[in-house]
Order: structure tokens, then C-alpha cells, then sequence
């Protein structure tokens, strides 16, 4: 028991299994699947669902900040994302070909590629701090996105592209496997081959690594173009959510929710050591509670005074300052009781 | 409190221990006197290290006492229990007959014990007389006083011979006048017990007899001054008594004016001398200089830095780099090791001339480079011992991932063959003590099978046991065929090791001796005086 306590991916499993037992208490159809038409419905598939942008964004950050850096541009990345795939469907004369979705969506990833190289060309080649140069694109890449759709919000009608966000495959939706399909190859990358642990040398220490002969400049890199490539893809599936590319709304505000997701999941912002699976239990959490927002209709107005109350709460179990502080809570009272019950009586030396 | 102190407590406080008595009877003047400090069998340990074993340590007041041992010997955990850093595991502290736990440095302070450190622990963006009365300004009417401020902070600093400005910025001092400051804040605190540690290191010869003036003069009033030093003319110019420590622990206290300098310095090195003069037949080792260098630089240097140095060492054969902190040594090394670029100079591998802008080229020359800065530049702290172990040869290898078994074998042959301990792969290395954090170093440079290795003081802050392992495996080693630059402030080692001694100063190279032929004090005496015919 004491080594699954100590396991770190023990209190955000455990914060993410009390959200949805308070849920499923408060409204038992919370935890109901169903199944309509050959395909599972339910608020947990909801959140399967739901969580795939998030996820991929997350990811993305949490091998950023790996390596010491931060990534604040993937909104900006997503909505450059989603104006490229849709303004290249919207101009084709076909939107529902297989091939023009295709060809759309490989160009927004090499885009996202590109805007991600240029991020690590910032950090690991120019030495910017990494909050800076990713800042460079968090605030001109969603003025790149309003140029591409030339200003507008670009609509279109392609089944295919639906498909990516709306579709189903083995009676689960196709965005879920999107998210799997990233959290498998990010982890067979990593931790197949040697990436994960020279990323986590380079972020514990960067010079020591450096005089170890790390390449750690093509490290660095690589984690921000990872970032872009997984924000891009990101982008497709809020496009295709909402069948439109919004360069204000989309991913408005996500760096921050992945940053959380990937403190949630035990990964230090200091760089180092880091975890994906706990990544992974961070982005369920935080859209378990977005469900919750809906499910228990808390009014708008106060949604995100709900979110942060909640939040604080979750990061408060993770603490080891709280841990040391109620286990020695427990240790006095327990010792209080047994002096009391042998009735000890100070004898003076 | 029934603890393993309580035995101590039934001996009074001065001369029942026969070597204080001893002591004692040839210095009546101080009977009388009752030490101001107590600490008795002082011990702490730190996981792999017994850092403090069993030690005793007395000030009088009135008293200048130094401490003195080698690195790691345990003076700075001595300072830093009695100011109370570091908690101790057992012993006891008595300060003016009364038993103390300090918890922290403000609880020695409130007991009377001020320290002044190497480093100046004062607010340079402050003026003078600020720093001098921090936290015991003069007030009037609820409102910090500062004419009167300045007023008592000037009175304390003339109290030391000091008239400077007090109004001025305490940056815009030289670092012997900080101190001084520092000395002049620890009166206001009413210091009974004044601690200096390394106070000297970076004064010239006229600002430490302005120090010493003024140490004098204090403890004529009465002040007890623990002192600690590296430099043997200032420990006798200035003490009274000598405590030595060795290996963290207590070898003896000592009268200074009683205490011959050979024999201070045997008490400080203990009987590890002779275990070590089994090495030195290193340095006696022939080595053949016939073929081409393994590594050989010329006029290598980059401005500001170091000026223009060569350096050529040959298969199997040990060059010891000699010189203060600062000489250039290092620099030296990191541009052999393109940790830093060059400006000038170029540099042979095995007769081929090779380009060294990066540390992996230096490594594609199977060259490796143990920095100075253990903590900063060695070793990845969060990573396990087997990750940091494996991390020079999987760098090497790029992003192929090197086979477990493999892995296992490597890390399994260097903890035994270095002798890591704990031996536990999984251990978090920044868990390590100092001289383990080294020895997996070394493991990890040995398994990338290098043919130079550059060793920049690979036993600094190391025990002296660990240090001779150390030696010992550079000199097993380099009989096998490995070259290697050694570098280390302590001089005895670098002559025991190398065949030759390149000797820096002043970030310029001034010469190069065969250590066959020079003794230590002729090698300290080129040091000092760039061997002017002096040298043996």
C-alpha cells in the first residue's frame, strides 16, 4: 500500500477517481454508457472525446518543459492550424474528396511543423528564454490565422473533415484515437529510444549534460517542433468540431490549461523528469471538471470560480507539504492518546 | 534529558581531560579563565558520510584559536554546527556554562556567537552604517533615527581603526574593508565568540595586518576568536591554540607556540602519507615520449581568458596542471576540451590536427573532461546512478537506446570497480556524497574508453580516504596506458601523480617542470616566483 501511495501518479489518479465518483453520486446517469446506432454514448466518452485537443497540446508541453522551456504559442499554433486546413478545403472545387482533406490537413501539420521549428530555433539556437521567444508567436500567430482566412471565420461542408472530430470507429470516436495514436508514439519515442532520458538530462541540467556530449541544441528543438506538430493536429480537431476556423476562439487560452494538465500529472516546471502517463491522468481531469461545469449547470457567470476552486483543491492532495503535515497531524493524535492512556506521569530527573 | 551526553555532564568544564591539563600547566594565565565554548563529542553524519566523529572543541575568551585539516576534514561542519546549521546527531553545546541547541544562526547570534564568512554576508546595495546597525537602528518616535543611525555605526567602526564614510555604499569597498564591516556589525551584536572563516583568502599582505590589528585588539578585550585559515604563516602569526582535525576527527588540540610546522602538517595529512607513497612511484614511472602526442596544443588561448599556452601529453603519461584558483588552469583544460573556444592556437590528436569548438568533437577524439564544478557541470542530480553512468556513452551514441543487458553490465562493472557506494544503481546520484558523485563521474568518462582523460580537481571537498582511492585508479590507470591531465590545488597530490607539472599563474603559463626533479616547496616557490633559478 505504502509503495502505490508513493507511486507519483498516486494523488492525481486519485483526484481524477474522486471527480468523477462526486459526479456520478450527484447525478448517477453521469457514469451511464449507452449505445445508439452501433456507437457508445455517455459523458465519459464525452470526455474521451472532448479532451483530444487538450491532450495533444499537453503532450506537446509537457516535453517542452522537459527541458526547462514553456510554450505559450500553441493556441496561436492551433488557430494558424485550422485557418490553413480550412481556407485550402473552402478554395478547392471538391470539399468532400478524401484527397483535398488530405492534402489540407498534411499542409496545416508541416505549417504547425514550421511554426514549431522556428519556436526552437528561438530557444536552442538564439538562446531566448523560452517564455519570450514562444510568446514572439503566441501573439502574431493568430494575426497569421486572421490573414490566412482573410479576416473572416471560414466555414465549410466536408463530410471527411467531420469526420475527424464527429466520426466513430469501433463504436468509439475517431478523436479519441487521435489521442492514443499521440500518447503511444510520444511514448514509444521517448522511452524506447534514449529522447526521454537525454530530454531529461538537458532540462536537470543543461551544462553538465552539454560537457557529457548531449547534443542538447537538437533536443531542445525537437521537443518544440514536437510541440507544434501536436498543437497543429490539435487545431484540425477543433476546426473540425466546429466546422469552422475561428483564428480568435480557437485554442483561446489552452497553454494554460496544458501547463496545468502537465503540473496536474507530477511533472515539475523546473524540467527534468517527466511523465506522460501522468500528462495523460492531468488533460482527464481537467476536462472531467469541464464536464462537470455543464453536467451540474453551474451558471456560466461562476464557472471559473468553480474550475479554480476545484483546482486549488486538486493540487492541495498533491502536495508533500500537506502529506508531511496531516501525517504528523495523525502521529500526535495517536501519541496523544497513548500518553493519556498509560496515564504517564513526569518524573522530574 | 537522558541522552549520550549525559556522561559528560558529570566533567567539569576545564582541565579534568589530561590534554587540556597538560596544556594547561604551561599556560597559567588562561586556568582561570573558563571556556566560553563547550563542545563535546560533536557528531554528525551525513548519509554515506560521518561527517564529525566524537570531537571536542574549546574557546576561551580572550583566545585566538585556529582550526585546521585538509579538505573535508570536517572544519566547515564544526563552524556550522556551532552556529547552528547543522543539527547535530550527538555531543554537546555549551556556551558560557549554559547548554545550548542552536536551530539556527539567529539563535547562535542571540547566544553571542557571530560569524564572519568568505563570502561577505552583508547587503552591498546598502551603505556602510546601515549594514553595520541592520536590525538595531536607533529610534525616535516610532521612526528609524538615522543621523543617529550613522552617528553609533562610525563610533563602532572607529572602534576598529576604521574611518570611512558610513554613508557610502558598502560595494564600493574593498572586500578587506567589508570585512571589517562584517566584524563591526557582529560587535553590535555583542559577539562574545567570533568566527572567521577563510577570512583572508582574498586580502593582500598590508589588509590582513590590518585584519590581524584588529583581531588582536578584540581579543585583548576579551573576544573569543575561533579562527580558520588555509595559509600556515597566518594560523602561527595569529594564534594562540591549534586544533586539527582530520577525517572528520579530532586529532588533537595544541598549543601554537609549542607546535612545529612539520609536525602540524603530519597531524593534518595522518599516516594516508605513507598509504600514498606507494603512488608517487607514478610520477618516478619512465614514460616513452617518442611518438606522437596523444593531445598537443599550441599557443592555444583566447583573449581575456588565457594567454597563449601549450600542452602536449603523450601515451600512458600523467601531466599535472599547477597553479592557484584563477591561474588559468582550468581555462586551459576547457579549451583543450572545446567546453570554450578558442581564439588562437591549434591542436594535434594522435599527429592529425583537429578542430575542438564543441566537447563533442573533443569526445569524437576520445578525449573526456571531469569539470571542477561537480555539482553544476558533472553530475544530472535528479537522474539515477545508472542513468548518469551510462549518459557518456549513450550521448555517444545518439538516440539509439543501448541494449539493457548491456547497460547493466557497464554500470555494474563501474560501481564495483570504482567502488560507488552505496552500489545502488537506482539511487537518485544528487543523493550521493561528493567523492561517490566523483567516482560515478569517472564512471562515466572510463566507459566511453577514452584515451585522454582531463581531471579537474577530482578531489576537492573529498574525504581523504575516497581521495587516495582516486589517485590510486588515475595511477592504475594511466599505467595501462590512459593520459591524463590532472589538476589540483593541492600540490603534494599533482607531484605525487605526474610525470611533469605545467605551472600556471596569473591565466599565463610559466613553465613546465619534471616533478622527478622538484620538491613541493620548490614547486610552491615557482609558483610563487615564476622560478626565478629557485626552483630545485
Amino acid at each position: 500500500m505504502r509503495r502505490i501511495m508513493k507511486h507519483r501518479l498516486f494523488w492525481p489518479l486519485v483526484a481524477l477517481i474522486v471527480l468523477i465518483v462526486i459526479n456520478t453520486i450527484a447525478r448517477p446517469q453521469f457514469a451511464k454508457v449507452t449505445i445508439q446506432d452501433g456507437r457508445l454514448y455517455g459523458n465519459l466518452i464525452n470526455i474521451l472525446r472532448n479532451s483530444a485537443p487538450l491532450m495533444l497540446v499537453s503532450l506537446g508541453m509537457t516535453v517542452v518543459i522537459a527541458t526547462r522551456g514553456i510554450d505559450l504559442s500553441v493556441g496561436a499554433i492551433m488557430a494558424v492550424s485550422g485557418a490553413v486546413a480550412l481556407t485550402i478545403i473552402d478554395r478547392s472545387t471538391d470539399p468532400n474528396s478524401l484527397g483535398t482533406v488530405l492534402t489540407a490537413l498534411v499542409v496545416a501539420i508541416l505549417v504547425s511543423l514550421v511554426l514549431g521549428v522556428w519556436n526552437g530555433f528561438l530557444v536552442s539556437v538564439l538562446g531566448i528564454q523560452p517564455i519570450i521567444a514562444t510568446l514572439v508567436l503566441m501573439l502574431a500567430g493568430r494575426g497569421v490565422a486572421l490573414l490566412i482566412t482573410g479576416g473572416f471565420i471560414t466555414t465549410v461542408n466536408s463530410t471527411p473533415f467531420e469526420f475527424v472530430a464527429s466520426g466513430y470507429i469501433l463504436m468509439l470516436p475517431f478523436a479519441f484515437f487521435i489521442s492514443v495514436a499521440a500518447i503511444t508514439a510520444l511514448g514509444l519515442v521517448e522511452r524506447r529510444t534514449a529522447l526521454g532520458v537525454l530530454t531529461e538530462a538537458v532540462g536537470i541540467n543543461p551544462e553538465a549534460s552539454r560537457l557529457a556530449g548531449v547534443r542538447s541544441r537538437i533536443i531542445i528543438w525537437s521537443a518544440y517542433a514536437a510541440s507544434g506538430v501536436l498543437s497543429g493536429v490539435a487545431g484540425i480537431i477543433y476546426a473540425s468540431n466546429i466546422r469552422a476556423a475561428d483564428a480568435n476562439a480557437a485554442g483561446q487560452f489552452i497553454e494554460l490549461y496544458a501547463i496545468l494538465a502537465v503540473v496536474l500529472g507530477g511533472t515539475s516546471l523546473m524540467g527534468g523528469k517527466f511523465s506522460i502517463a501522468g500528462t495523460v491522468v492531468g488533460v482527464f481531469i481537467i476536462q472531467t471538471l469541464n464536464s462537470t461545469i455543464l453536467f451540474l449547470g453551474v451558471p456560466s457567470a461562476r464557472s471559473p470560480v468553480f474550475f479554480a476552486f476545484v483546482v486549488v483543491i486538486v493540487v492541495m492532495i498533491q502536495s508533500p507539504q500537506l502529506h508531511r503535515f496531516a501525517g504528523n497531524l495523525i502521529r500526535q493524535v495517536r501519541s496523544r492518546g497513548a500518553t493519556d492512556s498509560t496515564g504517564d506521569v513526569e518524573v522530574p530527573s | 534529558m537522558l541522552d549520550r551526553g549525559a556522561g559528560f555532564t558529570a566533567v567539569p568544564p576545564v582541565g579534568t581531560r589530561s590534554r587540556t591539563e597538560k596544556e594547561d600547566a604551561t599556560m597559567p594565565a588562561n586556568i582561570a579563565v573558563p571556556s566560553i565554548v563547550e563542545m563535546r563529542g560533536i557528531t554528525i553524519s551525513f548519509p554515506g558520510v560521518l561527517a564529525l566523529d566524537n570531537v571536542d572543541f574549546s574557546l576561551r575568551p580572550g583566545e585566538v584559536h585556529s582550526l585546521m585539516g585538509e579538505n573535508g576534514a570536517g572544519k566547515s561542519t564544526l563552524i556550522k554546527a556551532l552556529t547552528g546549521v547543522y543539527a547535530i546527531d550527538s555531543g554537546s553545546i555549551e556556551v558560557a556554562g549554559k547548554n545550548q541547541t542552536f536551530h539556527s544562526t539567529a539563535d547562535a547570534q542571540a547566544a553571542g556567537i557571530s560569524t564572519v564568512y568568505q563570502e561577505i554576508n552583508l547587503c552591498t546595495n546598502l551603505s556602510v552604517g546601515e549594514n553595520v546597525m541592520l536590525g538595531h537602528e536607533p529610534h525616535r518616535r516610532r521612526h528609524i533615527d538615522w543621523k543617529a543611525t550613522h552617528r553609533e555605526a562610525a563610533k563602532h567602526l572607529e572602534g576598529l581603526g576604521l574611518s570611512i564614510d558610513t554613508r557610502s555604499m558598502l560595494a564600493r569597498h574593498s572586500i578587506a574593508i567589508q570585512q571589517l564591516v562584517a566584524i563591526s556589525r557582529a560587535m553590535v551584536l555583542d559577539a562574545k565568540v567570533l568566527i572567521l572563516d577563510e577570512p583572508t583568502s582574498s586580502l593582500d599582505r598590508g589588509e590582513v595586518d590590518q585584519l590581524f590589528t584588529v583581531i588582536r585588539d578584540l581579543r585583548d578585550k576579551g573576544v573569543a576568536i575561533f579562527f580558520v585559515s588555509h595559509f600556515l604563516d597566518q594560523v602561527y602569526e595569529i594564534s594562540d591554540r591549534i586544533t586539527v582535525l582530520r577525517n572528520g576527527q579530532l586529532v588533537g588540540c595544541f598549543q601554537a607556540n609549542e607546535l612545529p610546522r612539520e609536525e602540524l602538517v603530519t597531524k593534518m595529512i595522518g599516516h594516508e602519507l605513507d598509504d600514498l607513497a606507494a603512488i608517487s612511484a607514478t610520477a618516478e614511472r619512465d614514460v616513452d615520449r617518442t611518438g606522437d602526442p596523444v593531445i598537443k596544443a599550441t599557443g592555444v588561448g583566447k583573449r581575456g581568458v588565457l594567454e597563449p599556452a601549450d600542452l602536449d601529453v603523450f601515451n600512458g603519461e600523467v601531466v599535472g596542471i599547477a597553479g592557484l584558483l584563477g591561474s588559468g588552469r582550468t581555462e586551459l583544460v576547457r579549451l583543450l576540451y572545446g567546453a570554450d573556444r578558442a581564439d588562437s592556437g591549434h591542436i594535434e590528436v594522435g599527429g592529425e590536427p583537429a578542430r575542438m569548438t564543441s566537447p563533442r568533437h573533443a569526445i569524437d577524439h576520445r578525449i573526456a573532461f571531469s569539470s571542477e564544478n561537480r555539482r553544476e557541470e558533472g553530475i544530472v542530480s535528479d537522474l539515477t546512478v545508472a542513468e548518469n553512468i551510462v549518459l557518456g556513452i549513450q550521448a555517444r551514441r545518439g538516440l539509439r537506446r543501448i541494449r539493457s543487458a548491456e547497460q547493466d553490465a557497464v554500470i555494474a562493472e563501474y560501481i564495483e570497480a570504482l567502488d560507488v557506494r552505496p552500489a545502488d544503481p537506482t539511487m537518485v546520484a544528487g543523493n550521493l556524497s561528493g567523492g561517490n558523485q566523483q567516482k560515478v563521474l569517472l564512471a562515466r568518462w572510463l566507459a566511453t574508453a577514452p584515451e585522454l582523460m582531463i581531471l579537474d580537481e577530482p578531489t576537492r571537498g573529498i574525504d581523504v580516504g575516497t581521495k587516495a582511492e582516486i589517485q590510486r585508479k588515475v595511477a592504475e590507470l594511466s599505467e595501462k596506458g590512459l593520459s591524463v591531465v590532472f589538476i589540483s590545488s593541492e600540490l603534494e597530490e599533482v607531484l605525487r601523480l605526474a610525470q611533469r607539472v605545467v605551472v600556471m599563474r596569473d591565466r599565463k603559463q610559466i613553465g613546465e617542470l619534471n616533478s622527478r626533479q622538484v620538491t613541493l616547496s620548490g614547486l610552491i616557490d615557482f609558483i610563487a616566483n615564476e622560478g626565478n633559478g629557485s626552483a630545485a
